[in-house]
């Protein structure tokens, strides 16, 4: 990503963006609520325009992209969100493989056995997958999404605060999960957190965005030693310091 | 003064940058429907949902419209010794007008509300971004089905309907006016034309079309959260049915005569 820019009316949210993240890598992108992490992970599969900058996967530019290429691309993906996002009207075997079924016309049998296999990779008994997604538990939709993301064995991974709102045990399943099957699919993932301890975890490299820039990123285990205060204080989670200054001032601009 | 005139141009321009907005939405529609591929599930989903559930409310409106209907006309006809009209009155007025609009009227507080609803809460829940990850297009996998079931189950409901409105006169002007019922019947039929049928079930396919895509635009750009779907919702209904009241006059003055 180079100089990626997006703005909702007034509002900057992305002012000047630039990462890259190697093959089978796993990036985990951190900042304050609001900060922009999630625009800037949907403007990577154009579910939100990127007002300006270069967005590329493997050379191909991905902003200003011709809807044809934008769906070639988005096949390479697999993407989990904040709250699941899990189709409320179908069973659990036919969110896992809707792109299988609706994209490459997998017979229901196939697709039944297919789901089975994921969500027992996953941790879940095969007894879930006729039930509907608001007949499980956080946790278990946690996982439904996760098998959705992965069953197409897709090569790029986004995840959306994959462990919030879960207790730290299950959060702790997630990421264990989440590791297993990045490393069976040889996946480069992106990843939002707020959950330092998952951070260390999955991390491979961090990237800190603040007021739409990215103002530090290095290895995970440089992350306690950056030297940005920022980037210091979110990591220890003090309530006073910079970041704590910055969004007074932006609240008391409006 | 000058801030009545801003209010007024704001106004105007945000009542034309809604237009364009649902007229590229129109058209995107449209272009979706038409193409591969077809979710044949949704759409059936769809026709039960607006077609077959839709049938009792439908039939329980159009059954006492047309009760009241044979009333009040005979009141009216019997003051100049023309109740023998009754059964014409009721069958043309029926077939022609109440039948679709009703049905047009109930159908959007029931399935635009429902649609909105449904894919609002896709809107603000990330579903409709899953779909894009899924390479599914949301055009083609929600909307399409909805506004094709739409347009082609209202014109059969109203069918539906107007056959029950003309019994609920019949009953009312055999059992309660005592007209003799082969009398009634064949003054139901004879005045009674291919044309007001087919008027009515073009003013469906019509009120169909348009409550679908009401339904589907405001649930589409919903607002954030409970009250944003909340707002989707009412919307929907308010703005399907009058443009059911507007459509209704437009078809009507193009089919006139």
């Amino acid at each position: 990503m180079k100089h990626v820019a997006k703005s909702f009316g007034t509002k900057e949210v992305l002012r000047d963006v630039n990462l890259s993240v190697n093959a089978e890598e796993s990036l985990v992108l951190i900042g304050t609520s609001g900060c922009g992490k999630s625009v800037l992970l949907k403007c990577l599969l154009d579910l939100i325009s990127a007002d300006s900058g270069s967005i590329t996967v493997d050379g191909q530019e991905l902003i200003g992209a011709d809807r044809e290429t934008m769906e070639q691309m988005r096949r390479r993906f697999g993407m989990t969100f904040q709250f699941g996002a899990l189709f409320d009207s179908l069973p659990i075997w036919e969110n896992v493989t809707f792109r299988m079924r609706h994209q490459q016309k997998m017979k229901r049998a196939e697709a039944r056995d297919l789901a089975v296999e994921t969500i027992t990779q996953l941790g879940l008994s095969p007894m879930v997958i006729d039930q509907y997604p608001a007949e499980l538990s956080g946790g278990m939709q946690k996982r439904v999404a996760l098998a959705r993301a992965i069953a197409d064995k897709p090569e790029i991974l986004l995840f959306d605060e994959p462990t919030s709102g879960l207790d730290p045990i299950t959060g702790g399943v997630i990421d264990r999960l989440i590791i297993d099957a990045v490393q069976r699919l040889g996946a480069t993932t992106m990843t939002i957190s707020h959950d330092m301890a998952s951070v260390r975890r999955i991390a491979d490299k961090v990237a800190m965005i603040h007021n739409g820039v990215i103002i530090w990123c290095g290895p995970v285990a440089d992350m306690d030693n950056s030297g940005v205060p920022e980037v210091d204080q979110f990591v220890h989670g003090r309530a006073e310091g910079p970041l704590t200054t910055a969004a007074q001032e932006a609240a008391r601009q409006g | 003064m000058t801030s009545f005139l801003q209010n007024i141009g704001r106004a105007a321009l945000g009542f034309l940058a809604a237009l364009g907005r649902i007229t590229l939405f129109t058209a995107d529609a449209v272009k979706w429907t038409f193409c591969p591929p077809y979710y044949l599930r949704q759409f059936l989903r769809q026709v039960i949902d607006i077609g077959y559930l839709s049938l009792p409310v439908v039939g329980l409106t159009t059954l006492f419209s047309g009760m009241v209907l044979a009333l009040q006309s005979y009141t009216g006809f019997a003051r100049f010794s023309a109740e023998d009209t009754v059964a014409t009155v009721v069958v043309l007025s029926v077939t022609r007008e109440l039948g679709p609009v009703l049905a047009g009227l109930m159908v959007a507080g029931r399935i635009g509300a429902s649609m909105a609803a449904e894919i609002g809460t896709m809107r603000v829940t990330d579903q409709i971004d899953a779909l894009d990850t899924l390479s599914t297009r949301p055009m083609q996998y929600l909307v399409a089905p909805r506004i094709l079931a739409g347009t082609i189950c209202l014109p059969f409901l109203v069918l539906v309907g107007d056959l029950i409105g003309v019994f609920g006169g019949y009953i009312v002007g055999v059992y309660r006016l005592g007209f003799n019922p082969s009398i009634y019947l064949s003054r139901t039929m004879e005045y009674l034309e291919f044309s007001d049928v087919t008027l009515g079930l073009i003013k469906a396919a019509v009120f169909g079309f348009l409550i679908a895509l009401m339904g589907c635009y405001h649930g589409y750009n919903s607002g954030r959260g409970a009250e944003g779907v909340g707002r989707a919702t009412t919307n929907a209904v308010v703005s399907s049915s009058i443009l059911i009241l507007i459509a209704n006059y437009i078809v009507t003055a193009i089919f006139f005569g």
